[in-house]
């Protein structure tokens, strides 16, 4: 016969007994959690030090002057960065050039004047945009963009601009539609959905009273947009602008496709070229040994300036929407 | 004099808004130029043989698409398995432990960063670490690339749809005396279940068409072939170089197979905002 207290002693030890199993289960779901969303750090460190490993003979050779080295032979193995390096920065140039002012507009449309009932299609329309496989943009580019652009805008262009002191000789030479200006073209409309989307969301943020009273002294949509939501969400807008242009400095497929691939430094924009990761899609298959170490090293280069590009573009977001307290 | 700003101020105004429209009509335009252009080289090269064939040998007849379908879904498939419950158990640990530690806040940076990384350095790196090792392309390579390309997609939309579960929902499940890990999984997660969704399917269609980190991990394989040790073929892979090449059937077979990814993607996409709809309204 057990007394009561004895009774409820064993309960006690019982109750006790699946606190410390509960403790310990939770203790290991923590570090189990915790350890699977190290997998993202360890990846990236393990990116930069797998990259610097395999490219290393390629640095050991040319040292630091392979950034500015212009030259790509691979028959003599004398390799040099400047030739991609210079295609990626103009094509992503030209793409950011194209696609902020139109995603400006897409996202002034779609925040202020915008009826709306289509507010919600039309935006997911352009997300769409950003849906469609970057191979697509690359087999359009080259199937379809191409051929016109080589009929009816770059003869345009060298009518006009081409005419023009200065930038004329970017508009000179041989018109067959792909080039650097193709690409920074097509990568433009890729990135644009991204930048729009930003843009669109920190607008979005804006306090409808600033608004309001903007609208309430008599201020003309313009007016609103240009003296008060830009002011205020400027530093979201340069992030959704970085954060487009990190995507267009490491686009693959779509500039391979069209920017004609070849290792050629040309003041002309309708020339072809090559950025560093069409380099890396053109020459990978055929590559051994030296050769292969180089294109690592155009791989790290690649990572390490984007990095830095998509870094600076989220503290700039993360900045911008803690400010307005919305921080999620 | 008056009349005169204010004329000026309502055309400014005019043209602003003039050119926000003719940007808005321009997005709109490539959208709809490229799917219809998509749709009518495609809808020509879709048929039963691109289904049952393997991608034809240079310069012979036919052929179809059956082994890079067949390769493009195992990988994309194994990807998703292990992406899905890796990605969603640290958008977890994000949301649930991630707001004293100094971990989860620079882990949430990264996996940001690594969102829009290229996705060719991460096929740099399955090469470095594995391709390179073991001196052959393989299936697993293309899955474990297109795996770490997913798990930030999974991550952040997991971490998201968790941080909208209202917290009286957690409290209330502590009162009752549940572990942690109980309340994670079956009270939060579950409530988040629409959500967490959305970001799964999205993480499969941002997967389904890539390309470049393929190129470095599965390359392709003229064959049907089952084994993931071997090279695998995929679509985005075939289509890359039968876009690129001289035969009329392989340029025909590369539209047919952009296609395919395309509506697959899209589809996906609109999956995934139909679900996330769902989420909002209940």
């Amino acid at each position: 016969m057990n007394s009561p207290s004895a009774d409820s002693g064993m309960r006690d030890q019982k109750r006790l007994a699946t606190v410390r199993k509960q403790r310990i289960q939770d203790f290991l779901f923590h570090k189990l959690t915790l350890s699977f969303s190290l997998i993202v750090l360890v990846a990236l460190i393990g990116i930069l030090v797998s990259l610097a490993m395999v490219s290393w003979p390629a640095f050991k050779k040319f040292g630091i002057e392979f950034l500015w080295r212009v030259e790509w032979d691979i028959i003599n193995e004398e390799f040099g960065a400047a030739i991609a390096i210079f295609g990626t920065l103009a094509s992503a140039t030209i793409a950011i050039l194209i696609a902020v002012p139109l995603s400006f507009g897409i996202a002034l449309f779609l925040t202020e004047t915008c009826p709306l009932w289509l507010r919600r299609p039309l935006g997911t329309a352009i997300e769409l945009l950003a849906a469609v496989p970057s191979i697509i943009y690359g087999m359009f580019g080259l199937f379809v963009f191409a051929p016109l652009f080589a009929e009816y805008g770059q003869p345009a262009l060298q009518s006009t601009l081409g005419q023009m002191p200065i930038i004329a000789p970017l508009f000179g030479g041989a018109m067959n539609g792909i080039g650097i200006l193709a690409a920074g073209l097509i990568l433009a409309f890729m990135i644009l959905p991204f930048i729009a989307a930003v843009m669109r969301d920190v607008f979005e943020i804006v306090p409808p009273i600033l608004r309001e009273s903007a609208y309430g002294v008599g201020c003309t949509t313009w007016e609103v947009v240009r003296h008060i939501v830009l002011p205020y969400t400027q530093q979201g807008v340069i992030g959704g602008i970085m954060l487009g242009l990190g995507r267009a400095l490491g686009e693959t497929m779509a500039v391979t496709f069209v920017i004609g691939n070849s290792q050629r430094l040309s003041a002309s924009l309708f020339s072809p070229g090559s950025s560093i990761a069409s380099t890396l899609a053109n020459e990978f298959g055929e590559a051994a040994d030296f050769h292969l170490a180089t294109l690592f090293a155009l791989g790290l280069l690649l990572f390490v300036i984007t990095f830095v590009v998509l870094a600076f573009a989220k503290l700039l977001i993360i900045r911008t929407e803690r400010a307005k307290g919305l921080k999620t | 004099m008056n009349q005169n700003l204010y004329n000026r101020r309502l055309w400014k105004n005019r043209i602003g808004i003039a050119l926000s429209m003719t940007a808005m009509a321009l997005g709109l335009f490539v959208l709809l130029w490229i799917l219809s252009v998509l749709f009518i080289n495609g809808i020509k090269a879709i048929d039963w043989n691109m289904f049952t064939q393997s991608t034809p040998a240079p310069g012979s007849e036919g052929g179809g698409l059956a082994n890079a379908i067949v390769g493009s879904l195992m990988m994309v498939g194994l990807a998703t398995l292990v992406s899905t419950p890796v990605g969603i158990l640290a958008g977890v640990y994000l949301a649930e432990f991630g707001d004293r530690s100094r971990i989860a806040e620079i882990t949430r940076f990264m996996t940001d960063i690594m969102l829009s990384a290229p996705s060719i350095v991460l096929g740099l790196f399955i090469y470095a670490i594995l391709v390179y090792q073991v001196k052959h392309f393989s299936g697993w390579a293309g899955s474990l690339a297109l795996s770490l390309i997913a798990i930030p997609v999974v991550l952040r939309t997991t971490e998201n749809m968790l941080r909208l579960v209202p917290g009286n929902l957690r409290e209330a499940a502590y009162a009752l005396g549940a572990p942690q890990w109980k309340v994670s999984i079956m009270v939060t997660l579950r409530a988040a279940k629409a959500g967490v969704v959305t970001g799964v399917l999205l993480a499969l269609a941002r997967i389904s068409g890539e390309t470049a980190p393929l190129l470095f991990t599965a390359l392709n394989n003229q064959f049907f072939s089952l084994d993931m040790n071997k090279p695998m073929s995929n679509l985005p892979v075939v289509i890359f170089q039968f876009a690129m090449s001289p035969y009329d059937n392989w340029v025909r077979l590369a539209w047919g197979g952009a296609l395919l990814i395309t509506v697959t993607v899209l589809i996906l996409n609109i999956l995934a905002r139909v679900f996330f709809r769902e989420k909002i309204s209940h």
